[in-house]
């Protein structure tokens, strides 16, 4: 297909294989090797984004991860679609299909354009002083989050996979560019565990950048001697190679996060389903070099946002790497010498080259004798003031600098439809700030530089400031050497590579921040991701946002998903200026990971579906699957909730399992319960300084009901343990706390007792637990058992027994959540499904009703016994619940202070109470609010407490209650009034927690 | 994610750790002979310190053990791990350079990410600057 802008011969593309590709609906041919970026540019497409804030035509400025705008949205309208893509990033591939974005209609005609036009009236910080009045920031940021905003989320589910991994290494390079591969082959060399990761698809960074034959390195040409070293690299025994490698956080403790593009590279038909398409990478190295290169800055001059304006490295980039011509005729415009190079490639690729202006007074005479020798003309000390052009720049206007002023007259039009720009290199230090390694300011590089390191890092090449080839391969070599020694790993080889580049240009900055503008009108954007002008940092200065924060906060500079990659350093340079204040003491805005754009994919890796939060299941849990039971998550478990039959719901269910449990039969899987196993000699005496109750008397053979509170006196778990013997006891938590028990014993064994001997152990899995309850329990018991009489009169309530079922040893607890005759069956977990299945089939007889959670819930709901969790919230004491027979007087315990405190003290703190609305068919909502009165009082009507537990009571034949009321306790019979968002207050009555005696007549 | 370093398994992944607040508050052995004040001291009142600090960590998904750590809170470094019951070792006090108590390097607040002309000044004159460590 028609490229006229490739370039006959040359570049890393693969000419035998063309490939076609959708950019904003139209079609257009590239090659394999191609970017988006190189392909649009090969067909003259340079307009190919509308800007963030004022919909302005963008083009493409960098080559890489750095271009500020050229932004697009690939695979649109497919569940596939990933918007703010950097074209400069994204390798071609057969059928790929990328859509502009940030504009309606079209990418040509946009109407939100209509927002430059009144850009006067959008300075910075006009969000934040327009919509903070009236109606507010919360009416108008729908009508703004519609209109400003760049590409679409997807809206489907993402059909790709991707996973973690982790590795350890001795020595992690983040950059394949000369210094990292001279660093990377000198560590491989000692048999050290070397990872070179590279974001690009190739290494070589800048050594691709250039004409082939410009450098020689070791008597190979420099593309020659990355694809050798990459070689002997690979070829060492530990070390490894990892291309399209976004390293993108350093962490504390060189640990460090990379993520890997498998698979985007890949026409999507020959994407391989089975395979991830992106991996991220948790490394822990013991030594980091970072080689992670320069970022090219732009010139800030009116004008200079538009299509056609590139960096002079990215069109050396595109000319070298892709055989494409960003332009027919060029001008250059810099202040140091590194662009001058970009005027002789193109001269010398066949372009016109219109001028080189150079903001310098003057430029070294090497130089001018080149450009004179291929013909260029050369102008110093001049700006650009303008650019023409709707869509790509047809014409710069230049003048020449008198001071902070244009020379009058000096004004002249120079007709291009490229404009290469430079204002210096800064080195990369992203990840190395990330590390919270410590800058300096280098004037003669004009940018930050590391200066000292916090972590075990290392430095080296262009992003330590060192621009120099050799300079930098002897500086990765000797780091990569130096990284190794620290790991444990000698011997590196000595080799510096030797370098030949007659014609290398030394780099030589004068910075010039901005550059004078001619007319007040004029703009000259800093950031181009975020449309900050220099004009809106002077304004941020004028109303006081000083800082260099508060300056980036108000203005937006150097934020979005570039990072201020090309903005920060300059937006630095102009605050300086506008200050007058020394760089270094402006300082640096915080560079935090990630370096660039990571996949929500990839940092949710395998963690997605079922895997998110892997949940556990009972030995039962089968048995409950198969009868249909509906599930709920309690802590990481799955517990049954209901067991409806076919034609039944919810509340039926729940209505007839409750009955079946107090009138005949019903079964509840409780192998959640937390469990565990406490010895030692001194195990009695601990659990009496745990436990709120007393513990010194229970005898083998009998269990009691223990409350745990933290130290501030407030319950925090509950349970009943029993005495397997002397030094021997079997505690149960709740489900959702057994963890958390665990780890609060040990740390009061470990810590606060130590001498105290007493070993915890968490035995909750190693039980299966069916707990049988109703009139029937007896007489299935009696037929289970082989060696036990479950009379109740000889076995009595609150007891335990080791027994048999068919010959396999169990624990028997006579023990109820229920108020009702129960039985609690421990048997070994892998037994629990056969335990589960002869109950049911020896129990059919009795009218055995499987219950679950919801059922356990209502039936103790019934019995008044509290939930912890559920009917306290961390602000409840024993005395609040009304258990004030479980608080020992006669030794101390956890917390047992702090319920003398004066609050913990009060008679009206909210109390554990009964409540029984006035309309027995009224199930009080759980969390509603209880106040005195029916009717609102000024200015609120109080809050005396609130609903906790709720139920219709199948064998009470009428709703019933549990809440916390202030002043509970001595308020029985007192009405109360539920709030009801639907309408009145419901009238309510307060009553003892026992529901059993109150409705049933139980004693 | 830190390196943390139990006493008992040598250096471990943060993940494996629990946090337990701060070291050497003893549980009174009598409460009851408490004022009121005295017992709401222990159970409510913990230093915020920025700096050097006695903490305790809990090797929870290792071999389960407690100990004591002093940590360096505005930096996150690890300056000693010690066991339950012993007294923290004597640790140098870093050279601060904010009046917020931040030390030189470490930190990420504002004051030290960029150095100042002078300390580049002396830091010239004293030692070999560059990323290099």
């Amino acid at each position: 297909m028609n490229q006229p802008f490739r370039l006959p011969e040359g570049g890393l593309i693969d000419r035998d294989k063309p490939v076609t590709f959708r950019f904003d609906g139209k079609s257009y041919g590239g090659f394999a090797g191609d970017t988006l970026a190189s392909a649009l540019l090969a067909n003259g497409v340079h307009h190919v984004a509308r800007s963030f804030k004022y919909h302005r035509p963008r083009g493409i400025l960098g080559a890489g991860p750095e271009d500020p705008a050229a932004l697009v949205q690939l695979e649109p309208n497919t569940a596939r679609t990933e918007p703010n893509l950097r074209a400069t990033e994204i390798e071609l591939y057969e059928g790929l299909n990328a859509g502009a974005q940030n504009c309606w209609p079209s990418l040509g005609f946009d109407i939100g354009a209509i927002n430059d036009v009144f850009s006067r009236f959008f300075p910075a910080g006009f969000y934040y002083k327009t919509f903070m009045g009236g109606p507010g920031w919360m009416f108008f940021e729908r009508f703004i989050r519609a209109s400003a905003g760049l590409g679409v989320a997807p809206g489907e589910i993402d059909p790709d996979h991707y996973e973690h991994t982790n590795r350890h290494c001795d020595v992690l390079i983040i950059g394949a560019g000369p210094a990292g591969l001279a660093a990377a082959r000198a560590a491989a060399s000692t048999g050290a565990r070397v990872i070179l990761a590279e974001q690009t698809a190739h290494p070589g960074g800048q050594l691709l950048d250039e004409a082939a034959g410009q450098t020689t390195i070791d008597g190979m040409s420099a593309r020659d001697w990355v694809k050798a070293v990459r070689e002997e690299i690979e070829a060492a025994p530990e070390a490894m190679v990892l291309t399209r490698t976004n390293g993108f956080g350093y962490y504390n403790d060189n640990w460090f996060a990379l993520c890997q593009q498998l698979q985007d590279h890949l026409p999507l038909a020959e994407r391989d389903a089975n395979k991830p398409r992106q991996r991220l990478w948790h490394v822990r190295a013991r030594h980091i070099i970072l080689a992670t290169g320069a970022i090219e800055r732009p010139l800030v001059f009116a004008g200079n946002d538009r299509p056609g304006v590139m960096l002079a490295g990215a069109v050396r980039h595109y000319l070298h790497r892709h055989a494409v011509l960003p332009g027919r005729r060029a001008a250059i415009l810099a202040n140091n010498n590194s662009a001058w190079q970009t005027a002789f490639d193109l001269k010398t690729a066949g372009a016109e080259m219109a001028a080189i202006l150079d903001t310098r007074p003057d430029a070294p005479q090497v130089l001018r004798d080149r450009a004179e020798a291929l013909g260029i003309p050369v102008k110093t000390g001049a700006a650009v003031t303008g650019t023409l052009g709707r869509r790509r720049i047809k014409a710069a206007r230049t003048g020449d600098i008198e001071g902070d002023r244009i020379a009058i007259g000096s004004a002249e039009m120079i007709g291009c439809d490229l404009l290469a720009v430079s204002g210096g290199w800064s080195p990369n230090v992203a990840l190395f700030s990330q590390s919270r390694g410590q800058l300096r300011y280098d004037d003669d590089i004009a940018g930050f530089r590391p200066a000292r390191s916090w972590q075990e890092e290392a430095t080296v090449g262009a992003a330590n400031g060192t621009f120099d080839l050799a300079a930098c391969l002897a500086e990765g070599a000797a780091a990569g050497a130096n990284a190794a020694r620290v790991a444990g790993f000698d011997d590196a080889s000595q080799s510096v590579p030797r370098v030949s580049a007659p014609h290398a240009i030394d780099y030589d900055i004068t910075p010039a921040w901005r550059l004078p503008m001619e007319r007040k009108t004029d703009r000259a954007f800093v950031d181009m991701h975020n449309d900050v002008t220099s004009k809106d940092l002077d304004l941020a200065v004028r109303e006081g946002y000083r800082s260099v924060e508060h300056a980036k906060r108000y203005t937006t500079l150097g934020m979005g998903t570039d990072q201020g990659k090309t903005s920060s350093v300059n937006g630095f340079g102009i605050l300086s200026e506008i200050l007058d204040t020394p760089i270094p003491e402006i300082g640096v805005t915080t560079y935090r990971p990630p370096f660039k754009p990571v996949t929500f994919g990839a940092v949710a890796g395998q963690h997605v579906g079922a895997n998110f939060h892997p949940r556990r299941t009972t030995p039962m849990h089968e048995a409950h699957v198969e009868v249909g039971a509906t599930f709920e998550i309690v802590g990481d478990w799955l517990r049954a909730r209901v067991y409806p039959r076919a034609g039944e719901d919810f509340d039926a269910a729940l209505q007839r399992e409750c009955k079946a449990a107090r009138t005949q039969l019903g079964m509840l899987d409780a192998s959640t319960l937390g469990k565990i196993d406490i010895r030692g000699k001194n195990a009695r005496e601990f659990l009496n300084r745990i436990y709120s109750n007393a513990w010194l008397k229970l005898p083998p053979g009998r269990c009691r009901y223990g409350l745990m509170l933290n130290e501030d006196g407030m319950v925090f778990d509950d349970g009943v343990t029993a005495c397997l013997s002397d030094d021997h006891f079997h505690m149960t938590t709740t489900t959702g706390g057994a963890a958390g028990v665990l780890n609060w014993l040990e740390d009061y064994a470990q810590t606060e007792w130590p001498d105290l001997e007493v070993y915890l152990t968490s035995v909750t899995e190693q039980w299966a637990v069916a707990s049988l309850c109703g009139p029937n329990s007896t007489a299935l018991m009696a037929e289970l058992l082989d060696d036990l009489d479950p009379d109740p009169e000889s076995f009595p309530f609150m007891s335990w027994r080791p027994a048999h079922i068919a010959g396999i040893p169990v624990r028997v607890f006579r023990i109820s959540f229920t108020g009702e005759l129960s039985y609690e069956i421990n048997i070994p977990a892998r037994y629990g499904r056969w335990l589960w299945d002869r109950c049911m089939a020896l129990g059919e007889k009795h009218g055995i009703t499987p219950y679950g959670t919801e059922g356990m819930h209502l039936l103790r709901a019934e019995a008044g016994f509290v939930i912890v969790g559920q009917d306290t919230d961390g602000t409840v004491t024993p005395i609040d619940l009304g258990m004030d027979w479980a608080v020992k007087k006669t030794a101390d315990f956890v917390g047992a202070r702090s319920l003398t405190r004066p609050d913990t003290a009060r008679t009206d703190r909210r109390q554990f109470v009964g409540l029984l609305s006035e309309d027995p068919t009224i199930v009080l909502p759980e969390g509603s609010q209880i106040i005195a009165t029916p009717h609102e009082t000024e200015p609120r009507t109080p809050m005396i407490g609130y609903v906790t537990s709720s139920y219709m009571s199948p064998n009470f034949s009428r709703s019933i209650a549990l809440g916390l009321v202030e002043g509970g306790h001595t308020r029985m019979g007192e009405p109360v009034y539920v709030a009801n968002k639907n309408g009145t207050p419901h009238r309510a009555s307060i009553s003892p927690v026992n529901f059993l005696k109150e409705l049933g007549g139980a004693s | 994610m830190l390196i943390i370093t139990c006493p008992y398994c040598g250096p471990r992944e943060q993940s494996e750790f629990h946090y337990g607040g701060e070291a050497h508050i003893a549980r009174p052995a009598d409460p009851q002979a408490l004022t009121d004040g005295q017992w709401a001291e222990f159970v409510f009142m913990r230093s915020n310190v920025k700096g050097v600090f006695a903490e305790r960590w809990n090797h929870s998904s290792g071999c389960r053990k407690w100990f004591n750590a002093l940590r360096d809170t505005s930096t996150d470094r690890f300056l000693a791990v010690y066991e339950m019951g012993a007294k923290p070792p004597q640790i140098d006090a870093p050279e601060l350079r904010t009046p917020a108590g931040e030390p030189l390097i470490g930190s990420g607040n504002d004051e030290t990410k960029v150095m100042t002309e002078a300390e580049m000044t002396e830091a010239e004159m004293t030692e070999d600057l560059g990323g290099g460590s």
